[in-house]
C-alpha cells in the first residue's frame, strides 16, 4: 500500500515562505511597528531597515538602490511599467510590442491602453513560446515607444532572448520592460552590464520564497516614467503609500538567499526535473510542450492526449500532489490558455495539460510518488474517456 | 469548489464502462468541449444495465455518474424525462458555470434511446423544446 504523501509542484504559483524570511520580518511585525516616514527612532528603524533591504535587491539585480522601487508584486509591476511609460511617452509616439504569451498583468493593460488610443503590435512566438529578435526588430515603427517581453514564461517555462531585444531596443531608442517574475533565482541578474538594455524590469516577492504582496519594479535611472500613486512622497514620490515594512525586509532576506549558490541549486533541481520528465514521457500520448533546452530549471508542462486538465490536477489533489493546468472549463465548454493557443497547440491537446514546477519543496522522493500516480491517475481517467484509443507511440 | 459528494462521484465514478452487446448507445458532446458516450442494456422497456465513458471536467465526469445511478432500472420514458437540474440536485448542488456540464447526460440518454427505438422500428421521440 503506498503511502499518501503532500507533493508540492506549484513553485511557479508560488512558494512557501521560508523560514529564515519568516524569522526576519517578525520585529516589523512586532515592536518595530512605527511609520518609516516618523522620525522618533521606532519609525527610523523601519525606514533603515527599508533601505537596507533595497541595497540586498540593488545587489542581487546588479544595480543602483535607487534604480529599485518597492511595489505590491508582479501585477503592480508590470502596470505601472506599461501604463507609467506609454502615458509618459505618448507625445513621442502610440505603438508598443509585446507578445501573446506575457502574463495578463502586461496583456491587460496593453489593451487597456488600446482603449485609450494605442496601437499594439502581438509578435508571433515559435511553437516553443520564443520570440525571434528578428520580428522585434522588423516590428519597430517611427512612434513606437515601448517593447515589453518577459524573461521566462509562466506556463511552459521558455526563456526568451532577452539581451537580443534589448539591444535592438537601445538601437531603436524604445524603452524595455521584461516581465521576470519567474526567473529570479535561476539565471544571475546584471543591470549593469547583461541586462544593460533593459530599462525596466518586474519581480515579485513570493516566487522565491518570500513573503506575497511585496515585489519590486526596477527603473533604470533617468527613465520617464508616470508617478503609478499620488500621495506621501514615498519611493521618491513615484509610488506613494506607507510602506509594507514587513514584506519589503522578507523580500530583502529572500532575494539574498535566493541569489546566492545560484548554479548548485539549479543543478539540483534540474536534476529532479529531468527524472521527472524522463518518467512522465514514458506514459504513451503524451508530450512536453515548451522548448526542451532554453526552460526554468523547474518546469515541465505535459499535454496528456484523450483527457482533460482539471479532471487530471483534481484527482491528482486527492492523491495530495498540487499541479496546474492550462484548461478551464465553463459552462460544458472547455477553454485552454492564451500561452498554449499561441504556440499552436490544437484545443484537443492543449486540454490535457498540466504543469508541474519544481522547487525547494520538491525530494527526490517526491518524483518516484509523482511519477506514480500521475500515471496512474491518467490512465484512470483515459479508461474513462470514450475518446481513448490505447497507443503505444509517445512523441517526444 | 466542489461539494463532497460530486467529488466523490467525480473519484469514484459509477458505471464506468462499455456494454458490448448494448440495445442503445448515444453520444453526445461540444466540439472542443464534454464529450459523453453511453451504453443501454434495455428489457422490457426498462433500462436493466448502464455503462458510460466521458471526457470533460470533474463536474461532467460526476454528472455522468449521477445521470447513470438515477436512469439505472427506470422505465424508457423515466429516463427520457430526467433533467440536468434533477442530476444536479442528486449532486447537492454543481458551482455556478458548471450546470452546463451535466447538459450531455441527458442529450446522451436521448440518443441512446432513440437509437434502441430505431431498431426496435419505433420513431424516434422528439426533443421538448
Amino acid at each position: 500500500m503506498r503511502e499518501k504523501r503532500f507533493v508540492y509542484m506549484d513553485h511557479a504559483a508560488t512558494t512557501f515562505t521560508k523560514p529564515e524570511v519568516a524569522e526576519s520580518m517578525l520585529p516589523f511585525l512586532r515592536e518595530n511597528f512605527g511609520n518609516p516616514s516618523s522620525l522618533y527612532s521606532i519609525g527610523r528603524e523601519g525606514k533603515e531597515a527599508i533601505e537596507a533591504a533595497r541595497e540586498q535587491l540593488a545587489k542581487a539585480l546588479g544595480a543602483k538602490p535607487g534604480e529599485i522601487y518597492f511595489t505590491s508584486g508582479g501585477t503592480e509591476s508590470d502596470n505601472w511599467a506599461v501604463k507609467g511609460t506609454a502615458f509618459s511617452r505618448r507625445k513621442k509616439g502610440k505603438h508598443i510590442i509585446t507578445t501573446p504569451i506575457e502574463h495578463h498583468a502586461v496583456l491587460y493593460p496593453c489593451e487597456y491602453l488600446e482603449s485609450q488610443g494605442f496601437d499594439v503590435t502581438y509578435l508571433p512566438v515559435d511553437r516553443y513560446g520564443l520570440v525571434d529578435p528578428a520580428e522585434v526588430e522588423a516590428a519597430i515603427r517611427e512612434d513606437t515607444v515601448l517593447i515589453s517581453v518577459m524573461y521566462a514564461n509562466n506556463e511552459i517555462g521558455t526563456i526568451e532572448p532577452i539581451q537580443e531585444i534589448g539591444e535592438i531596443a537601445k538601437e531603436h531608442d524604445v524603452l524595455f520592460h521584461t516581465d521576470a517574475v519567474q526567473i529570479i533565482g535561476t539565471v544571475p541578474l546584471d543591470m549593469k552590464q547583461k541586462h544593460k538594455d533593459v530599462d525596466m524590469l518586474s519581480l515579485s516577492s513570493h516566487k522565491f520564497y518570500g513573503p506575497k504582496g511585496i515585489g519590486v519594479l526596477y527603473l533604470r535611472e533617468g527613465t520617464e516614467i508616470h508617478n503609478y500613486m499620488h500621495g506621501g512622497g514615498q519611493e521618491r514620490g513615484k509610488r506613494a503609500g506607507t510602506e509594507n515594512v514587513v514584506g519589503i525586509v522578507g523580500m530583502g532576506k529572500a532575494i539574498e538567499l535566493a541569489t546566492s549558490n545560484i548554479e548548485k541549486h539549479n543543478d539540483k533541481i534540474r536534476k529532479m526535473r529531468d527524472r521527472l520528465l524522463s518518467g512522465v514521457l514514458e506514459i504513451p500520448s503524451c508530450r512536453l510542450n515548451g522548448h526542451p533546452e532554453k526552460r526554468l530549471p523547474g518546469n515541465l508542462n505535459f499535454s496528456f492526449e484523450y483527457i482533460e486538465g482539471e479532471s487530471l490536477l483534481l484527482m491528482l489533489d486527492q492523491m495530495g500532489v498540487c499541479s496546474s493546468t492550462g484548461s478551464a472549463c465553463t459552462s460544458g465548454s472547455l477553454g485552454t490558455s492564451h500561452v498554449l493557443k499561441a504556440i499552436g497547440l490544437p484545443p484537443e491537446i492543449a486540454q490535457g495539460s498540466l504543469r508541474l514546477t519544481l522547487g525547494d519543496a520538491n525530494s527526490e522522493e517526491d518524483i518516484d510518488y509523482v511519477l506514480d500516480v500521475l500515471s496512474e491517475t491518467v490512465g484512470k481517467l483515459r479508461n474513462m474517456s470514450p475518446f481513448y484509443k490505447p497507443a503505444t507511440a509517445c512523441e517526444k | 469548489m466542489y461539494n463532497k459528494k460530486v467529488m466523490d462521484h467525480f473519484m469514484n465514478p459509477r458505471n464506468v464502462g462499455e456494454i458490448e452487446d448494448a440495445d442503445g448507445i448515444g453520444e453526445a458532446g461540444n466540439p472542443h468541449g464534454d464529450q459523453m458516450k453511453i451504453f443501454l442494456k434495455i428489457r422490457d422497456d426498462r433500462i436493466e444495465d448502464v455503462k458510460f465513458k466521458t471526457f470533460g471536467c470533474a463536474a461532467a465526469i460526476a454528472s455522468s455518474s449521477m445521470a447513470t445511478e438515477l436512469i439505472k432500472g427506470k422505465t424508457l420514458k423515466e429516463a427520457w424525462e430526467l433533467t440536468n437540474e434533477a442530476v444536479a440536485e442528486a449532486l447537492e448542488g454543481l458551482p455556478p458555470g458548471k450546470l452546463e456540464c451535466s447538459v450531455v447526460s441527458r442529450e446522451a440518454i436521448h440518443r441512446a434511446i432513440n437509437e434502441y427505438r430505431k431498431k426496435q422500428g419505433l420513431e424516434a421521440l422528439e426533443e421538448q423544446t
